[in-house]
């Protein structure tokens, strides 16, 4: 009887362990290696009249429940600051947002979709924050030609094997991650290195990017470990991290996982003797205040800081505080972006989204400055061509904060190698 | 060679740790043959009450381990009296579902009271320094837990064998009419096992916060170890508990040294071992 019992409990359990398969850490950017056949487009579009009357639909599909709800709320706060901005009005229509929830399920996300395509008719697509979900978007985007925003997901095959016509990207691919800070760490930090990330493709993925571009440099890579996302406890990693004897450690980890690591790191005495630099997301401005004094010192590179010292960046913030009374996070400023280029594209085509060739094409010319520094779309990837920052975390008055003390310039994906 | 003594002891730390926030849930099942699985819930609130109490009523970490607790079993006490009581006629099937329900109910409201963004309650100052071990750095923090947890295994384990309160829970497992007929209202005791159950998932949700971080889910990460803990030690045995939690922390431990990949593949699969070949646990008893 107790038996049957524990049976159940444990299928309940690990059903519901499953569904939140990658959904471990609190707020990982999120991968999946999903291998979806790559469907052709049927040429025949039925185009609809231009009705530059009615109000321009955006499909926002991003994580409300679940472990990356903090990630979609950020996301769309900044979105609908920036639609605030501009009176949720441009090229003369309208603005309509409708937001459905990823779920973090592939299959989900798919039926809302479905559900934006064909009862709402959106004239574009933004989200979402999961990369196994960008990719089971992939297809009905494609097909249906709808101009899709990616506006967080980062992983590399979106704008590579799996891109489309239809597809661009705002947020970052976790190639120009890992890539920015390889040559850098070789230069200032030191000419070896150990890595460590979570077990999980985007982790991988960043590791591999940033080995390739340290080794270029002439660096040497002497160890890796990759322990499973959201794991509870680092100490045996780290204890064999310390037995190895390194001079500098590459870690990625992201949310909770980012908490309990540096943390860690510091508990077992390794902060202030090895040098600890990574992505931007191990002493991100949404975790810093949970990790107390631990991140002091860690060198990281990212895209956008807080603490960027540009006129964009300063009005973007006081906007932001002023409205939601906290600090904006990097999916704040991703949201803001990507509300900016879908207004951008709209104004350029005066309103008018009938022909989907030329919004896809409009995209390509979007250029401005944004809170995180200029930028610009590589028309041949569909990818974001961006200013990589040098972050370093500090210690002031018993609270940490974060410096811009280095730009790496500007980063290109390479796109299919 | 220091190496693997200092990664012994942080298997022993980490297994002590999984044992504070499994016991309740091995007591509970135990005596009532109810698995509560909003465990980990309780676990959870405990550690969120921690961090509220330390934020706004007392900025002391000592404070929030003696306060938070009680309050997670005053819960408890609520949830068993309004929720649970009624159940226990009906088959286990409908407890299950009643306490995995509640696990979600409670992490929207975790959410909605506490926020989705992670968050972490500070080391005590007193306890935040580290000390040499073998060579190694070792924080004095995860000492003072495995010391802690094996007084709260002490004392559990004279509780439950030398009290005559101890004596009455064990008879209640055995026959529960025939406590009843002797004279014991069983509902009672059964409150109060669930509202110990409660206290020491409060006490691991505490003890836990500062190294494992708050958010909401940890309490299923947690879950689905304290179940592979509760199969591998064998049910009503606070030693097989403890024995499992000791097991299941070095076994992953070295797990993560030796095959960084397979961790957590190598708990389940000394699980489904323990199953093969001791189907009642390590330590436990043949019930029903």
């Amino acid at each position: 009887m107790r038996k049957t019992k524990i049976v159940i409990a444990f299928l309940l359990v690990l059903s519901m362990a499953l569904l939140s398969a990658c959904g471990q850490s609190a707020t990982a950017p999120v991968s999946g290696s999903e291998n979806k056949p790559q469907g052709e487009a049927p040429a025949a579009g039925g185009d609809k009249a231009p009705a530059n009357q009615a109000p321009v639909k955006i499909g926002a599909i991003l994580p409300y429940s679940g472990v990356y709800a903090s990630l979609g709320e950020n996301l769309t706060r900044g979105l609908e600051l920036y639609f605030d901005t501009v009176n949720w009005e441009a090229g003369g229509r309208k603005i309509e947002l409708i937001k459905e929830d990823e779920e973090n399920d592939p299959q989900a996300a798919l039926r809302k979709l479905r559900k934006l395509v064909e009862k709402d008719q959106i004239d574009f697509l933004t989200g979402p924050v999961s990369t196994a979900v960008a990719y089971a978007l992939r297809d009905e985007v494609d097909s249906k030609k709808i101009p899709f925003l990616v506006s967080h997901a980062g992983g590399n095959d979106l704008t590579r094997s799996k891109g489309s016509n239809y597809i661009w990207r705002s947020s970052f691919s976790s190639w120009q991650i890992g890539h920015s800070m390889g040559k850098y760490a070789y230069d200032h930090i030191s000419k070896k290195m150990y890595l460590v990330a979570a077990d999980y493709a985007f982790g991988h993925e960043v590791v591999t990017a940033f080995k390739e571009a340290y080794t270029a440099a002439g660096g040497e890579i002497t160890g890796e470990v990759f322990p499973p996302l959201g794991s509870n406890d680092y100490a045996s990693y780290l204890t064999q991290i310390k037995g190895a004897n390194p001079e500098a450690v590459y870690a990625f980890f992201a949310g909770s996982d980012a908490v309990r690591f540096v943390q860690q790191y510091e508990q077992y005495g390794l902060k202030g003797k090895i040098p600890l630099v990574g992505s931007g997301w191990l002493n991100a401005e949404d975790i810093r205040p949970a990790q107390g004094s631990s991140p002091e010192g860690i060198i990281s590179t990212m895209f956008w800081d807080y603490h960027l010292d540009t006129p964009e960046n300063k009005a973007f913030i006081e906007a932001y505080e002023k409205k939601y009374n906290q600090r904006p996070s990097i999916e704040s400023i991703e949201g803001y972006d990507a509300g900016r280029i879908i207004a951008e594209v709209l104004n350029s085509l005066n309103g008018d989204t009938s022909d989907k060739q030329k919004v896809t094409e409009a995209f390509g010319k979007v250029a401005f400055t944004s809170p995180r520094g200029p930028i610009k779309f590589d028309p041949k990837t569909h990818h974001i061509i961006q200013q990589l920052y040098v972050i370093q975390t500090e210690l002031k008055d018993g609270k940490t904060e974060n410096k811009v003390i280095d730009t790496i310039g500007e980063v290109q994906d390479p796109g299919v190698q | 060679m220091d190496i693997l003594a200092i990664q012994l002891v942080n298997g022993l730390s980490y297994g002590l740790l999984l044992f504070m926030i499994t016991s309740g849930l091995s007591l509970i099942f135990g005596i009532m043959g109810v698995l509560n699985l909003a465990h980990g819930s309780l676990y959870m609130v405990g550690a969120y009450l921690a961090l509220g109490i330390t934020k706004h009523v007392a900025p002391s970490f000592f404070a929030a381990l003696l306060l938070a607790p009680l309050l997670v079993a005053l819960f408890s006490v609520i949830l068993e009296v309004g929720l649970l009581r009624p159940t226990y006629r009906l088959g286990h099937l409908s407890q299950v579902l009643l306490t995995f329900g509640l696990a979600y109910v409670v992490h929207d409201l975790v959410r909605w009271i506490w926020g989705s963004s992670v968050q972490s309650l500070s080391i005590p100052a007193s306890l935040g320094s580290s000390v040499e071990l073998f060579g190694q750095t070792f924080p004095i923090y995860r000492l003072a837990v495995m010391g802690f947890g094996l007084i709260v295994a002490a004392a559990m384990w004279f509780f439950q064998e030398k009290t005559r309160w101890g004596a009455i829970i064990r008879a209640g497992l055995s026959n529960r009419e025939m406590v009843g007929g002797l004279g014991i209202n069983i509902t009672v005791v059964f409150t109060v096992v669930f509202a110990i159950g409660g206290l020491l998932a409060g006490i691991g949700g505490v003890a836990a916060a500062p190294i494992l971080g708050l958010f909401p889910g940890m309490e299923f990460e947690v879950l689905i170890l304290a179940l592979v803990i509760l199969v591998v030690g064998g049910l009503g045995s606070i030693t097989g508990t403890l024995a499992a939690s000791m097991i299941i922390g070095v076994v992953d431990t070295f797990g993560k040294v030796m095959f960084p990949q397979l961790s957590l593949m190598i708990i389940f699969g000394l699980m489904a071992l323990v199953l093969i070949v001791k189907p009642t646990g390590l330590l436990g008893k043949q019930v029903n």
